[in-house]
């Protein structure tokens, strides 16, 4: 089982409120890492230091033999990220969306068309690239999100509550799709949830709690040593406790 | 390579600013709009009650409109300067902000194509009104319209760089009002751009004072001379030391954590 991305020792603080306190996560190489939380359990927090929109306080994220404190830029060249809150222009449209991206990433605007036009003829977007953002719904934004994440061929594909807001079957689209690209392109991914449907108990899974992780492991594996039969037992087990005793 | 990917980005930065302009028809508009207001109804009352006496760079006596125009030119660059802001704090607000900043490009060369970008889009707005403006009777020298252009790009970077740097400073896209009240109608009004100096030491000794400290009262200035073929040296030097320090302090001020701190800060 090789690391893709480790995070190491991370603590993040607003003031004097901890996010994040000590945390360990390592990404397995080509898998769908599932990173399980309840709202405010720092996911967010941790994408930010991820994507650099933070400065890390405290520890380390390396990709590889990039550390994201010490050479944040090729780390980012490296990673394609979906936000929880949408981050498309909705007054232009889907192929303006997607050479922006690439232009800022350095591709040139034939290698962005070309590379576009692929991408989203996988995710069924092909006839909709010169529509205006605004007029797609839900989960068409998101399928052009994870169009643009894929721009620049990242190693990582992280996505922040990429799911949330959409019908089940938009979901269920989504999730499949990610999937894919672990089977067949080895990308590793990391998919923060609140939704467990969307685990399988094969996945790589991190349970975080009040910044703090509380369970790391294959899912199945992370289940038996708790002494539970479903990640749903356990990840209201492991947060409802915490609820107690905080 | 390395160039290649900076070139690449700055492509991207002024291709949406231009995308953008476009799907924004009526900014264009009223980019155009207020100062042929200026030049076409504000004038006709006031070339009466303000004579211009024979002034550098006019060689002879001339009408109140061709007097305003290069400052209503810098009203342009003015206002969409601040544009820049508001769109910066809008981007903000609705998330795609963390596209720019996720690039692997550093942020300052990023901030350097934004501002430049918006200069480009400044000069066409700037170079429609001078055709409209020339319809109206107001005719600077034909080469002066090619003259004025570095004196217009560096206006355009000083005002760009302004609206950025405010842009670092502004929370929410409500507080924009204030950048309209006091930003763009001071920096305006309390300069040479509808009135001669001289004329305002006539009426106020501290007001003239406060003109000559605002540095939009140099740009209109350098604009002036420029679309006349003449170099102010002066306002030259305090156009581009105004700019650089307001570039530097828009690059220095832009933090990543305020831009981004609404959504994780629940988390």
């Amino acid at each position: 089982m090789t690391i893709a991305l480790q995070i190491d020792s991370v603590s993040h603080q607003y003031g004097q409120r901890t996010a994040l306190d000590n945390v360990n996560i390592g990404l397995v190489e080509g898998q769908f890492n599932a990173l399980l939380g309840p709202n405010g359990a720092g996911k967010s927090t941790l994408f930010a230091l991820l994507t650099r929109l933070y400065r890390v306080q405290q520890g380390e994220i390396r990709l590889g033999d990039d550390s994201i404190n010490r050479n944040p830029r090729a780390l980012l060249a490296r990673l394609g990220v979906v936000f929880q809150q949408s981050t498309l222009d909705l007054d232009l449209t889907v192929m303006q969306n997607l050479e922006y991206h690439g232009a800022l990433h350095g591709l040139s605007t034939r290698e962005i068309r070309r590379r576009a036009a692929a991408e989203l003829e996988w995710l069924g977007l092909a006839d909709r690239t010169k529509d205006k953002v605004r007029s797609l719904n839900g989960g068409h934004r998101r399928r052009v999100e994870i169009a643009r994440a894929l721009l620049h061929r990242p190693d990582i594909l992280l996505l922040d509550e990429a799911s949330a807001g959409l019908d089940v079957a938009s979901r269920q689209a989504i999730n499949k799709a990610v999937r894919q690209l672990c089977e067949e392109r080895g990308l590793t991914v990391l998919w923060a949830t609140h939704l467990l449907e969307e685990i399988s108990l094969d996945d790589p899974v991190v349970i975080l709690h009040r910044g703090r992780v509380l369970a790391q492991g294959i899912g199945r594996d992370v289940c038996q040593q708790s002494d539970e039969t479903s990640l749903d037992a356990l990840f209201d087990r492991l947060t409802s406790a915490k609820e107690v005793t905080a | 390579m390395i160039l290649n990917m900076y070139l690449h980005a700055f492509t991207g930065v002024v291709k949406r600013e231009f995308w953008r302009f476009i799907q924004q028809r009526s900014r264009f508009l009223s980019a155009l709009v207020r100062p042929l207001l200026w030049l076409v109804v504000f004038a006709a009352g006031f070339r009466a009650a303000l004579g211009v006496a024979i002034i550098p760079p006019y060689a002879t006596y001339i009408t109140y409109e061709t007097y305003i125009a290069p400052g209503l030119c810098c009203m342009i660059l003015l206002f969409n300067g601040m544009q820049s802001s508001l769109s910066m704090v809008y981007d903000r607000e609705m998330g795609s902000m963390k596209v720019l900043l996720m690039s692997p490009v550093p942020r300052s060369w990023l901030l350097i194509s934004k501002l430049l970008a918006i200069a480009l889009i400044s000069l066409v707005q700037v170079y429609a009104f001078l055709a409209i403006a020339w319809l109206a009777g107001v005719e600077p020298p034909a080469l002066g319209l090619i003259t004025a252009l570095p004196a217009l790009i560096l206006v355009a970077l000083l005002l760009g760089s302004i609206g950025l740097f405010l842009s670092a400073r502004i929370r929410q896209l409500e507080n924009f009002a204030g950048v309209m009240n006091f930003v763009i109608f001071p920096m305006f009004f309390l300069s040479s751009a509808l009135y001669p100096l001289w004329k305002m030491r006539e009426s106020s000794e501290w007001l003239y004072w406060v003109c000559q400290y605002n540095p939009f009262t140099h740009a209109v200035e350098l604009v002036r001379f420029a679309l006349y073929q003449q170099l102010n040296l002066q306002a030259l030097a305090i156009t581009l030391g105004t700019t650089l320090v307001f570039a530097t302090l828009a690059v220095i001020s832009f933090n990543p954590e305020r831009t981004v701190r609404a959504a994780p800060a629940k988390a």
